[in-house]
């Protein structure tokens, strides 16, 4: 076992891992952080997204080691200081980006790297962002709304309500 | 997975002494080598991670105005940066997705050579030389069949040199699932050279298509190989695709990439 501290949503925390244990393992296991979800285990299905050193990556294809001394961002992190959902999680809410919500965490996490590089992103340039993340429900265009809404863009375009 | 000891070396003689231990691996960015050891057909009892080597970050001009990529450069910096040319560009920014091109490396993805990988392509294409802690191989010797190259064991790639192409382009038939190639053709204009390789197709990995750089030399215009033909014998056929399809997406997207070379 080996020691690794990172910084999660602005806490210093630490402790004690194998050299096989995953980021992911390490967010939900020991830290009880179980927003960040883990649907495919295979890099493919993105529902693990969280951001490393501000970028996006999949934790579940990561070691937890690896991210020894990073500052880590995950799901629960991404509410206003008063708690409120932000501007991409109330965008998600108001223009239904979600049904079961279990690619939920990861499609927020993949759409706010996606604005802080381009912050009013095509509706091409979201949809090819968001390759990584699998959704089994929406058919992704009320999650593609929901980005460009929350780029302060019109999505009159974009017709289904 | 079953469980190894980790490493993670700050510099290249560092990792290369790690290496010397019995049944240990290099870890690039990990996109490829984790899935693999959780299926367990990899089970290293010790993993390098290469990603703390600064010395193996970055993309520099070279004199000769050559590039030079480090070999534990990602995928997402290659594409982001103002000195790489049109065709690697292309190449770098639709790699898998952008959580995988934030972790994946060049040097990764050469050392891996999968039959299916963008990046063979593109060193094999404009004569790229990869440059290890221990000597510089020339891209037409390295590619040594699927999966294989000449690297030895516990060697790491540190960089690699590109000579930049006057035109180039990166034309990539995507298997949609994987998002690798099920076809992909990287093509390189020197003015009085075109090289052509293809990635994706072949049992063999990456190889350059002679027939249609031939033609290109003679007339560098996508109807100078419209009368060609690629044997599928050597093809790969899978559940995506059958050999004779790969063989005709290798002359639909060589044809592409002459077209929109720049």
């Amino acid at each position: 076992m080996s020691n690794v501290t990172m910084t999660v949503n602005g806490k210093t925390v630490s402790g004690s891992v194998e050299g096989r244990t995953l980021l992911v393992e390490f967010i939900r296991n020991d830290l009880h952080l179980t927003g960040t979800h883990v649907g495919c285990d295979t890099s493919q299905c993105g529902a693990c997204a969280i951001h490393v050193d501000g970028k996006l990556v999949k934790a579940c294809t990561m070691f937890a080691l690896e991210a020894n001394g990073a500052e880590v961002s995950t799901i629960e992190g991404q509410a206003n200081g008063d708690g409120s959902l932000n501007v991409i999680q109330q965008a998600f809410k108001d223009h239904h980006g979600l049904q079961c919500g279990f690619c939920t965490p990861g499609m927020v996490m993949a759409a706010s790297a996606l604005l802080k590089t381009n912050p009013k992103p095509s509706e091409l340039e979201i949809r090819e962002h968001l390759e990584g993340n699998i959704c089994r429900c929406t058919g992704y265009h009320n999650i593609v709304k929901a980005v460009l809404a929350a780029s302060g863009q019109d999505v009159s375009s974009i017709a289904a309500e | 997975m079953y469980n190894f000891e980790f490493k993670q070396p700050k510099t290249i003689s560092d990792a290369v002494n790690a290496l010397e231990s019995d049944d240990a691996q290099a870890l690039g960015g990990g996109q490829t080598l984790i899935p693999t050891m959780k299926q367990r057909l990899a089970s290293p009892s010790t993993l390098v991670s290469l990603t703390a080597i600064s010395e193996m970050k970055g993309i520099c001009k070279n004199d000769d105005g050559s590039i030079s990529i480090g070999g534990g450069t990602t995928h997402a910096d290659v594409a982001c940066h103002s000195d790489i040319f049109f065709g690697l560009k292309t190449l770098a920014e639709n790699i898998g997705d952008a959580a995988v091109r934030n972790r994946g490396t060049i040097g990764g993805s050469l050392a891996n050579n999968d039959p299916a990988a963008c990046y063979p392509a593109a060193a094999l294409s404009v004569g790229a030389t990869i440059v290890t802690n221990s000597r510089e191989i020339s891209a037409d010797d390295f590619f040594q069949g699927m999966f294989d190259t000449a690297l030895e064991e516990g060697e790491i790639i540190v960089s690699v040199k590109f000579p930049v192409p006057s035109s180039s382009s990166y034309q990539k038939f995507v298997q949609p699932a994987s998002r690798f190639a099920m076809v992909g053709v990287f093509l390189s204009n020197f003015g009085n050279e075109t090289r052509v390789a293809v990635t994706g197709a072949s049992e063999g990995g990456v190889f350059r298509w002679c027939e249609a750089e031939a033609a290109l030399n003679e007339d560098f215009s996508d109807g100078s190989i419209k009368d060609l033909s690629i044997d599928h014998k050597d093809m790969i056929n899978d559940i995506h695709a059958s050999k004779e399809y790969r063989a005709h997406l290798v002359k639909v997207m060589t044809k592409r990439a002459v077209a929109n070379a720049s």
